[in-house]
């Protein structure tokens, strides 16, 4: 696994920034990580946002807008390696099947490439939170066979845990930019606002476990439905065996009377295997449902450190 | 009426000829008041009395100064100092810088080349990604204002009305990183001699909320030796915001100790503000305190149960699946 240094001050800033300014409502925000592979290091060093997809604008091309911000940057000197991708997200929730896809694509073409994921809801609370994540190889191969069925799977030996890895984050500044850090530090009046010790939390957690509760009914659809077809094929394989007892019985009677036995007949064709469904969604929900449970754990873990503190706060008074 | 400026030091030599030219401007105007800041040695503003306030307050988002940080540091070989386009919103009172990118340029003794087909273009770009943002000047790397300077500065004032302009001292040719802004009057007697002043604005520094806590964690890179700094998670951010909280109330309470044993003489708003401080602490009955406490915790393990118990549940299915 490569631990990942972000030369932060940029691209954290900016992906907050374009937050701030484009997602206020609850669509991510996307954009483009650049820099460059040093050693057993990805470096990250600048970024540019997507625009939002608007349904006026059908003439639009990403990947022209991409190309042409790429060679601007290149005048100025900026990497301008594509390194992978970065997106917002709300309340924890991105393990779906268009980060899957795009994640693969942008792997397939790089190697190291990783998809950052930003989450302001607890920034604001008190913490960066980002995090990098990169698809394991077990999860490239069945990406490219795109063979999603049960035994496919099964093959893989693959489970939600094993879906995605996460890659350790490092900040890493230049000297000029700890200049600047001191001047601000010196210059700026705003007071430090200590969002982490806040103990009103209720509402927070109230949404994760709303999103957590669709999550798992959405499991349990997907359960059903894999159930349904399970049986079915138990049932039809009953059904064959059955129809093949019956033809050897009446074979073995005609022969006995003496007459040409009956033509075997395709049975394949008789009995169509039911679809079996696509276990990807399965695969993603239970990852999703994974995440949002650690995102659950670990914040009521801070809350009760901060209970605790609010304790002892009282205990003296 | 006439303003003048007190020699500070070396660098304040330009502010005094520029104050010589505003008496002669005054004089021969007749009239109207011309305001002067003058920066004095600390970096801070100090402004004379019948002054008024010329031009708005600008206020500035630290992702713009990390940016003319990096470009700087990126340069081509051989260049002095980068340039750069500065995007922003405009207000009755304020100007809003939340983005800026660099421009290619180059210079030599005797002239300016700057691709202003590079600046366009990378404006039509960036503004499909934010519309509301529009050019509102340029920075400039750097510690003085050039005659260069001026050039740009007239090209960029047919971009937008009124540019300002944004030095940023990355050099560090005083000891500091000086950051400041201008604005351009036309001055001179009309008619004959015409120049250009570039007359300081006041600067500050605006953060987004979100913004404020990736900075603060940018800040601690800096005490670092690798200047490194991994993204920590769970209870030991809440221990590290508490040591902190130790740590300032430790202070406070030193001061006091000073003021009691009659080191430093006591200042009334501080002890206000430390009134207010021990009165934050809200008075509950032990009794109802217990109750929420306790309350509070037993939903929070409750939570950790559930999700606990759910991730055991997936886990199970899946290997159910694969039998």
């Amino acid at each position: 696994m490569q631990p990942l240094y972000l030369t932060l001050r940029l691209s954290s800033i900016v992906i907050i920034k374009h937050y701030q300014e484009e997602g206020q409502g609850s669509e991510v925000v996307q954009g483009v990580l650049l820099g460059l592979v040093v050693d057993d290091r990805l470096e990250i060093t600048n970024c540019f946002p997507f625009p939002q997809h608007t349904e006026d604008d059908a003439d639009f091309d990403e990947v022209q807008y991409q190309m042409e911000m790429m060679r601007s940057l290149r005048h100025v000197n900026i990497d301008h390696l594509h390194v992978g991708w970065y997106q917002s997200t709300y309340y924890g929730s991105f393990v779906s099947r268009a980060l899957l896809d795009s994640q693969f694509s942008y792997q397939h073409a790089i190697e190291e490439s990783v998809v950052l994921i930003y989450d302001p809801i607890k920034t604001a609370q008190g913490s960066l939170s980002l995090k990098a994540y990169r698809l394991t190889p077990k999860l490239m191969e069945i990406c490219k066979e795109k063979d999603f069925t049960p035994e496919g799977l099964k093959k893989a030996n693959i489970g939600f845990e094993h879906m995605f890895e996460e890659v350790p984050i490092v900040i890493k500044n230049s000297h000029l930019i700890s200049v600047l850090m001191w001047e601000l530090e010196d210059k700026s009046t705003v007071a430090d606002k200590h969002e982490l010790l806040n103990l009103s939390s209720s509402n927070h957690l109230e949404k994760s476990l709303q999103l957590l509760m669709d999550r798992v009914d959405d499991m349990s659809q997907d359960i059903v439905k894999y159930n349904t077809y399970s049986r079915n094929l138990s049932k039809q394989q009953q059904q064959k065996h059955q129809y093949l007892q019956r033809r050897q019985q009446e074979n073995a009677q005609r022969q006995s009377r003496g007459e040409p036995p009956l033509p075997e007949e395709d049975i394949t064709k008789m009995f169509k295997p039911p679809q079996p469904p696509p276990r990807m969604d399965t695969l993603l929900i239970a990852g999703q449902i994974n995440n949002y449970c650690q995102n659950v754990k670990e914040f009521t873990s801070q809350n009760l450190g901060k209970l605790f503190m609010a304790e002892a706060l009282q205990g003296h008074n | 009426m006439v303003a003048t400026g007190k020699p500070g030091s070396a660098e304040e030599s330009s502010i005094i000829i520029i104050t010589i030219i505003i008496i002669v401007f005054c004089a021969s105007d007749g009239g109207g008041q011309v305001a002067l800041y003058v920066f004095t040695e600390a970096g801070e503003l100090s402004s004379f009395s019948k002054m008024s306030v010329f031009g708005p307050v600008v206020k500035i988002h630290p992702v713009v100064l990390a940016s003319i940080c990096d470009s700087y540091e990126r340069r081509n070989e051989g260049a002095s100092r980068v340039i750069g386009t500065l995007l922003g919103t405009i207000d009755k009172h304020s100007i809003e810088v939340t983005n800026c990118f660099s421009v290619p340029h180059n210079e030599s003794e005797d002239e300016v080349a700057v691709d202003m087909e590079f600046a366009k273009n990378m404006y039509e770009l960036h503004k499909r990604v934010s519309p509301t943002e529009v050019i509102i000047g340029w920075y400039a790397t750097g510690f003085d204002i050039t005659e260069h300077s001026v050039l740009i500065h007239e090209y960029y004032s047919r971009e937008a009305s009124n540019p300002i302009h944004l030095t940023v001292d990355s050099a560090l040719q005083s000891g500091k990183m000086n950051i400041r802004a201008y604005v351009s009057a036309q001055m001179g007697v009309p008619g004959k001699t015409v120049g250009v002043m570039f007359t300081p604005l006041s600067v500050k520094y605006v953060y987004y909320d979100t913004e404020r806590i990736g900075v603060d964690l940018l800040q601690r890179t800096r005490v670092t030796p690798s200047r490194t700094k991994g993204l920590t998670s769970d209870l030991s951010q809440v221990a590290g915001s508490a040591a902190r909280v130790q740590d300032m109330l430790t202070t406070v309470l030193a001061y006091i100790e000073d003021v009691l044993s009659g080191k430093v003489t006591a200042d009334n708003s501080v002890g206000r503000f430390l009134m207010d401080l021990v009165n934050k602490v809200p008075t509950i009955s032990a009794e109802d305190f217990e109750n929420m406490l306790n309350s509070n915790i037993n939903d929070l393990l409750m939570v950790t149960y559930l999700s606990n118990l759910t991730q055991a549940q997936i886990a199970l299915n899946e290997k159910l699946v694969l039998l």
